[in-house]
């Protein structure tokens, strides 16, 4: 079948895709958008989050042939026209949240929801909406301090 | 940030083979300067935040297959047949390969003893086993094709514990063994064993006014590392071929893989992929060899990516172990001896049981002044899952046992648990049970000191004021199981001792090549190792040490790969001494030549060139007295200076078969953890509030890297404390849970506040001082958890991870 739906504000097609596969794997392997990362593909990870229609999903368990004619934002999207890292992708780097960085795609996607919705969050706001995203590396802490750091930037910024 | 395939780094052969995604130099200019102590920014962390940084389960190659494996459904078996045929026949597959169509006589592999059958054989001895190959144009096609094989199978008794293992007339789990370890060890399914005697523990255990026995249970951990195994395999114009991986040791894989595709090593070209985590789980192959195999029957690239039902199978495990310890006192708190026997489960295969045989038994003791001393530890031959490298490798398992013993020798005394430790603690100059000296810096009651010292978090947190209580804060979180009802707070001490590098006498050595050249009359650096960066950060170090010994701003990390030396593995808390040491040895070099260059050129210009002693500082050369003598651009000129040096440790000696002694280890770690745990006494579900760790890193090259290190061991300790269990059925050997679902690792809500407190103390033996970083907080962070849920409960609980039926006796 042939799926067309928006990624990151582009019109994007893929062709002879099986309807079996998953909007992760449409993502990934048929329109060169790797970003999004394939830790489990049963929906326990949170690696694979993208916003669909602006909610945050897990796209390993969304089927591709669902996402037609609508809006998908992966991390891909998250810098700016020119390359600039967003406010959160930047905090994730300086905070030193990023280790093997295999969980931080789908973090992202979660942290910049979050921060849309609730700009000023607490640490139990931080820890709820992140609770469905699994890191191996960093025991969290640099990610709370990344998404505390990115909402005071922001809010400076204001 | 520099983006650049290795065709375009690199030119020559691989040019007509690279993929379209493929790893890419990392270079740090102007922007993000920073020597060693400093905390830089990761050159890779641009990339991995816009999604663009290449792990190896994004690589992708124009025309390129998916390959599968099928993996054995029951745990040990006769293999009657396979029919591949209606596999074969299935539309878009390209080959189905069996153990029958292995191209050489070599047709097993293993880190150390060549026990793994690179596809079944005859028999599968493990639920998992891979026992077919598929490559197909799609995963999908794949898999089904890879359903229709037809296996059968003869089912055999399981062997799944000490007692099925050793019983007479027990079956083989391999037959006819002769490696080296077969000739020492009581039983062939006992894959190795090492004792330890020091002393006399018969006649101390005389003067003990206290002994105190118990037996310990620690479960089977996975590394459940984010990023699945997967890699590339392309087959190349001289019949060899590219394989893009994600691994722990490239040069490792490498001698495993070439002898069975029976290629020199040569034309196994290999570049490490983005590796999504490790934790000991990428040490062994996985899809190495099966890539490269289909890739050169099909003569198309070939991609292999587990998905998590898979990975679980698809690596080794942490060794579940059973600990026995008796550990003796006197009145006044001081050790007289320990007894332990330490029996871990390595599974169906050896994959690396003998050195966490040597490991659990050299560091069984802890960090504790004892003279008397009787231990032995054993790997066992069973069908459960092969069990092998994690994170603190054989001492966690000993951590967890000798840190609950401490604690009930401390009640039966009944002194403080954290004072009894320091009465006993080590220092540096102490002797291990092996006989060897501790000779650097072993701050272990200072530690205890520190930790104990952090302010305790407030109680009652989940309260708010004039509102509802916080959920997110208590046990049972927003299941909102209690706001506070039966909940009962705890506390908890644990210390541990680890080892840095590889032991037992391995020429253990790492290797770097480092270049220097002027470019736009700028000098600037390129640093090539083949050192796995999984996370960890070395990438940062490598070019911090560049900056800090040749003075340069811009250096460049080349991608991992084989045509520069081995890095050794990045495993044993070792890169950062190893290959750091090995970059900043080659810096040393190149250094000196730059300023032979220098003194050719322009000695006669100034005295100070002969006489000085020179550096290398902010793109200029130096005299010691801080005089600018030259740029090093300007020495330079078109000139280059490109060097490629081995780095290695103090050797280390074996330990002996008997008596274990020897000097074994090249250097130790040690971290000491405060846990503080909230109980859910009537529902047996635990909050840990918070996890404090202290920990002595000689030298911390990068603060930000450090800490991060140490939140994320601890992390995984508090796994295997509460939640993490690989659950193996013990009639049939099976997984139980191989998935995301039903093995559960912490998110961050289960995972408290890790407030960390570093100390530096030099260790004069090693780089710049530093001491390995990785492990020793995943050691002593569990045993610290299990004693505060002791302290809110008053249980004994000698099992780990401690589960709700454990805390209320329901099941």
């Amino acid at each position: 079948m042939r799926v067309t739906f928006d990624v990151n504000g582009r019109r994007q097609e893929a062709d002879d895709v099986w309807e079996g596969e998953s909007l992760l794997y449409v993502l990934r392997e048929r329109m060169g958008l790797p970003g999004s990362k394939n830790a489990c593909e049963q929906g326990e990870c949170g690696s694979c989050t993208v916003r669909l229609d602006g909610l945050p999903v897990c796209s390993c368990l969304v089927a591709a042939g669902q996402a037609e004619g609508r809006q998908v934002v992966t991390v891909e999207g998250l810098a700016g026209e020119n390359g600039e890292l967003s406010t959160v992708q930047q905090a994730f780097v300086d905070a030193g949240a990023v280790q093997c960085g295999f969980c931080t795609p789908g973090l992202l996607v979660a942290a910049d929801e979050l921060l849309e919705r609730n700009p000023e969050p607490s640490d139990g706001d931080i820890r709820e909406a992140l609770s469905g995203n699994l890191c191996r590396c960093t025991g969290y802490e640099k990610i709370l301090d990344a998404v505390r750091l990115a909402a005071a930037r922001a809010e400076q910024a204001v | 940030m520099a983006h650049e395939t290795p065709a375009a780094t690199t030119g020559g052969p691989r040019a007509a083979t690279a993929p379209g995604r493929a790893p890419s130099s990392l270079t740090q200019g102007a922007v993000t300067r920073g020597g060693i102590g400093e905390s830089t920014l990761r050159p890779d962390g641009v990339l991995k935040v816009t999604g663009e940084f290449a792990y190896s389960s994004d690589l992708w190659h124009e025309d390129m297959l998916w390959g599968y494996t099928l993996r054995s459904t029951v745990a040990h078996a006769k293999i009657l047949s396979i029919d591949t045929g209606e596999a074969l026949a299935t539309s878009g597959v390209y080959a189905v390969l069996t153990h029958d169509d292995l191209p050489t006589e070599v047709k097993h592999y293993g880190l150390e003893i060549r026990d793994t059958p690179v596809l079944a054989h005859g028999k599968v001895r493990h639920h998992g086993e891979p026992v077919a190959l598929v490559a197909a144009d799609h995963p999908e096609t794949a898999r089904r094709a890879a359903a229709k094989i037809r296996v059968v199978y003869e089912e055999l008794l399981v062997i799944t514990d000490e007692a099925s293992a050793t019983a007479p007339g027990a079956l083989l789990v391999h037959e006819g063994r002769d490696d080296h370890h077969s000739g020492h060890v009581p039983h062939p399914n006992i894959v190795h064993r090492q004792p330890i005697v020091r002393g006399d523990a018969a006649a101390a255990a005389a003067r003990a006014d206290v002994v105190v026995t118990g037996e310990y249970v620690f479960g089977m951990q996975d590394q459940a590392f984010l990023g699945p195994e997967s890699g590339l395999a392309v087959p190349a114009q001289d019949g060899g071929v590219d394989l893009y991986v994600a691994t722990q040791w490239l040069h490792s894989d490498l001698r495993q893989i070439a002898p069975v595709l029976g290629l020199p090593e040569s034309k196994v070209r290999m570049t490490l992929s983005g590796v999504g985590g490790a934790f000991g789980g990428r040490e062994d192959l996985s899809m190495q060899i099966h890539g490269c195999l289909l890739a050169l029957r099909t003569g198309k690239p070939v991609k292999i990516v587990y998905n998590r039902f898979e990975s679980f199978f698809g690596h080794v495990h942490r060794h579940p172990a059973k600990l026995r310890y008796e550990h003796g006192a006197t009145r006044d708190g001081k050790l007289t001896h320990v007894r332990c026997r330490i029996v871990l489960d390595g599974g169906a295969y050896a994959s690396a049981s003998p050195a966490v045989v040597g490991n659990a038994a050299s560091l069984s003791v802890g960090p504790y002044v004892v003279d008397d001393v009787d231990i032995e530890a054993i790997a066992l031959y069973t069908n459960n899952p092969p069990c092998g490298a994690m994170r603190g490798f054989g001492a966690v398992q000993a951590c967890f046992a000798y840190e609950a013993q401490m604690d009930r020798v401390a009640a039966e005394l009944g002194m403080d648990p954290v004072e009894f430790r320091q009465l006993n603690a080590m220092e540096q100059g102490t002797i291990m049970p092996t006989g060897q000296a501790v000779d650097s810096p072993a701050p272990v009651a200072e530690l205890l000191r520190r930790v104990k010292a952090m302010p305790m978090p407030p109680e009652r947190q989940w309260e708010v004021a004039g509102g509802a209580p916080d959920v997110r804060a208590l046990p049972g979180g927003l299941s909102n199981t209690t706001h506070g009802e039966g909940v009962v707070r705890g506390v908890g001490y644990a210390v541990g001792i680890k080892n840095v590098g590889f032991s037992e006498g391995f020429d253990d050595y790492s290797t770097a090549r480092v270049r220097i050249e002027a470019i736009n009359g700028e000098a600037v650096a390129t640093v090539h190792t083949a050192m796995a960066e999984v996370g960890q950060g070395g990438v940062t170090v490598h070019a911090q040490i560049a900056r800090s010994e040749l003075g340069v701003a811009q250096v460049t990390i080349q991608p991992a790969d084989t045509r520069v030396g081995s890095a050794g593995s990045t495993s044993a808390s070792r890169q950062t001494y190893m290959t750091g040491g090995a970059v900043k040895n080659t810096c040393e070099a190149v250094r000196e030549k730059v300023l032979d260059i220098g003194r050719r050129k322009f000695g006669t210009y100034h005295p100070a060139w002969a006489t000085a002693e020179l550096l290398l500082e902010s793109g200029k050369v130096v005299t010691d007295g801080g005089e600018a003598l030259a740029g090093i651009a300007e020495v330079l000129e078109d000139e280059s200076v490109d060097l490629e040096l081995e780095f290695r440790h103090r050797p280390t000696q074996a330990f002996d078969l008997r008596t274990g002694q020897g000097n074994g280890h090249v250097q130790y770690s040690f971290a000491a953890h405060r846990a503080v745990v909230e109980v859910d006494t009537e529902l047996g579900l635990v909050k840990v509030v918070e996890l404090a760790c202290a920990q002595d890193v000689g030298k911390a090259l990068n603060p930000l890297s450090v800490v991060g290190q140490i939140q994320g061991g601890t992390t995984q300790g508090l796994g295997i404390a509460v939640m993490e269990e690989i659950v193996v059925d013990p009639k049939t050997a099976k997984v139980r849970n191989p998935s995301f679902t039903d093995y559960l690792i912490p998110t961050i809500l289960d995972t408290p506040t890790i407030p960390v407190d570093v100390l530096e103390l030099a260790d004069e033996h090693a780089p710049y001082g530093l001491r390995g970083v990785g492990e020793a907080p995943t050691l002593s962070s569990t045993p610290a958890v299990l004693a505060a849920i002791r302290a809110a409960t008053g249980l004994e609980l000698n099992r780990t991870p401690v589960r709700p039926e454990h805390l209320t006796g329901v099941r």
